[in-house]
């Protein structure tokens, strides 16, 4: 699966430009489904990446794994879920010593929410390199109740949480990590567009 | 000039107003008969007497009233006051700029008496009197931004200066038109601006960050900014847009006059001196537009920017729903008279 192409939007909508690699200087690789192609191709194309690499990878249904584990990195752990690497990443950032770099690839949920950790851990901005992968499915906070809805793919949905049907904006929190989403038929209640699936 | 505060509330059964005087210095935003966003950036630096530019922190006949409604705000969703941990110093920056301001500029209704870092805070009007030390954040019943901006009129937002950006770590949001605090807390000034249609393409943005970047200590400067409110609401926020937004839907051609409020943001940016951050209150004036047209100037001048704006700007103020009716009202009081420049009436 190929490196996903965004249509242009606003400013806070975020953009992947992509991995490129920074030679053999420490690393944390976070890769899930479908980004496992991203860390190969980074790999090929400068294989001292994954001298001094953590990669941790969440398979997602996509078997990558046992590619992944051929590359050589100085640790590798594959984990079931985002939620189960969580703590395992979590040490990984605060471990991290200056010059450290950060690859994520995979989907948008899960690299809005890696972001946001790595920030809140103090890794600075240019310190973190993304590739999207997969599916477009997009990680959205509900400004109302303020719960997230993981895997959102249409447009309007239903929050998760309070019930409110949302529709998708493209205005982007990074210190959440998500979308946001706003009453559809607040002005008109039970008035409702068609649900349509959302476009990259 | 006494003040006499309004017994009124901004929601349920809407009971504010304003008196001949209020519309009179009611800061109508249009010096032209059409409008476009420009940054319009001008010295804070006084105005004319009994205008909301006349003071550092305008305090109008809506004072108490409005502090009440942020109470009631706050209660129902404390997150609508939020400071980013190493926000504190701003806050307390911000904290001394209200009280010395106010004190001066209204020493009826304010008193602050410092001895070193020993203050003594009295406000009248709230009924408060506060003897905490400056700086010393358990002395005081909350934050020091919360503090303060609990006793000031209009929202705050408190920017960190870092990496030739702005960015809003801090805030107190509770009378905004339709942003979430909560949502945008930590974005630098093109993220929390990125909704904002047409004007990033103007280079708007890039033109205001360049100039708030050197905004001087002392050198406080001013923009009006305004959209459409149905009801005099001071809470339309995002959060509780399915609470408000059918009251958007109730405008029609008997009650429009009544209804349909025009809100202006006085916006004002101030240098702050300890942690170099930038406070950026957002002050928020209401007035109906049957209260509007009895400034004959202002009633034509309505009318004719309504009617031309452009559709994409209506859209993203949330009016373009209620366009039609309020434009058909207005037309009533243009005779296609020529008016003045300026936003003071005639």
């Amino acid at each position: 699966m190929p490196r996903t192409e965004f249509s242009p939007s606003i400013t806070s909508r975020p953009v992947y430009p992509g991995l490129t690699p920074q030679g053999a200087t420490p690393a944390i690789m976070l890769a899930e489904g479908p980004g496992a192609e991203a860390i190969l191709d980074l790999a090929a194309l400068d294989a001292s990446v994954m001298d001094l690499a953590h990669l941790i990878y969440i398979p997602a249904g996509h078997d990558a794994g046992p590619r992944l584990a051929a590359l050589g990195a100085k640790m590798y752990r594959e984990a079931p879920s985002y939620a189960s690497a969580l703590e395992r990443y979590r040490k990984a950032l605060a471990d991290a010593r200056m010059g450290t770099t950060l690859y994520l690839a995979g989907s948008e949920g899960m690299i809005g929410q890696a972001v946001a950790e790595a920030l809140a851990a103090g890794l600075p901005p240019e310190a973190i390199q993304t590739e999207h992968r997969g599916t477009i499915a997009r990680r959205m906070q509900c400004v109302h109740c303020k719960g997230v809805t993981e895997n959102v793919t249409t447009d309007p949905f239903v929050c998760s949480h309070c019930g409110l049907t949302l529709f998708v904006r493209d205005h982007f929190s990074r210190r959440l990590g998500a979308f946001q989403g706003v009453c559809v038929d607040a002005e008109t209640p039970g008035i409702v567009p068609a649900v349509q699936e959302i476009k990259p | 000039m006494t003040i006499q505060f309004h017994d009124e509330t901004f929601r349920d059964d809407y009971t504010f107003h304003n008196s001949p005087e209020g519309i009179r210095r009611f800061p109508f935003p249009f010096d032209a008969d059409s409008y476009m966003y420009s940054v319009n950036l001008e010295p804070h630096a006084g105005g004319k007497a009994g205008s909301p530019f006349e003071k550092r922190f305008d305090v109008d006949e809506h004072y108490v009233a409005e502090m009440r409604d942020r109470a009631i705000t706050l209660t129902e969703d404390p997150l609508r006051c939020q400071s980013l941990p190493h926000m504190e110093l701003a806050g307390w920056d911000f904290l001394e700029l209200v009280m010395v301001s106010k004190s001066e500029d209204y020493p009826e209704l304010f008193t602050l008496n410092r001895d070193g870092d020993r203050w003594h805070w009295i406000n009248r009007p709230l009924g408060i009197e506060q003897r905490f030390t400056f700086l010393d954040a358990t002395t005081l019943p909350c934050g020091p931004m919360e503090y303060i901006t609990r006793q000031t009129q209009g929202d705050h937002a408190l920017l960190d200066q870092r990496d030739g950006n702005l960015w809003m770590d801090a805030g107190m949001v509770t009378s905004q038109a339709d942003w979430s605090l909560d949502f945008d807390i930590g974005m630098n000034f093109f993220e929390w601006h990125a909704p904002v249609p047409k004007a990033h393409e103007m280079g708007v943005f890039q033109r205001a960050l360049k100039f708030l970047l050197n905004l001087q200590q002392g050198a406080p400067v001013r923009r009006l900014n305004w959209t459409m409110t149905v009801n005099p609401r001071l809470d339309t926020s995002p959060e509780n847009y399915h609470k408000w937004g059918p009251e958007k839907r109730t405008v029609a051609a008997d009650n429009v006059g009544a209804k349909q409020y025009l809100r202006v943001e006085l916006q004002t940016l101030w240098r702050l001196p300890r942690s170099n951050a930038i406070a950026f209150p957002i002050r928020c004036y209401l007035c109906s537009l049957e209260d509007i047209v009895t400034v004959p100037k202002w009633g034509r001048r309505l009318h004719r920017v309504l009617r031309d704006l452009p559709n994409e700007l209506a859209e993203y103020k949330g009016f373009a729903v209620n366009r039609p009716t309020i434009v058909d009202y207005l037309a009533a009081f243009d005779d296609g008279a020529p008016t003045s420049p300026g936003i003071f009436p005639d």
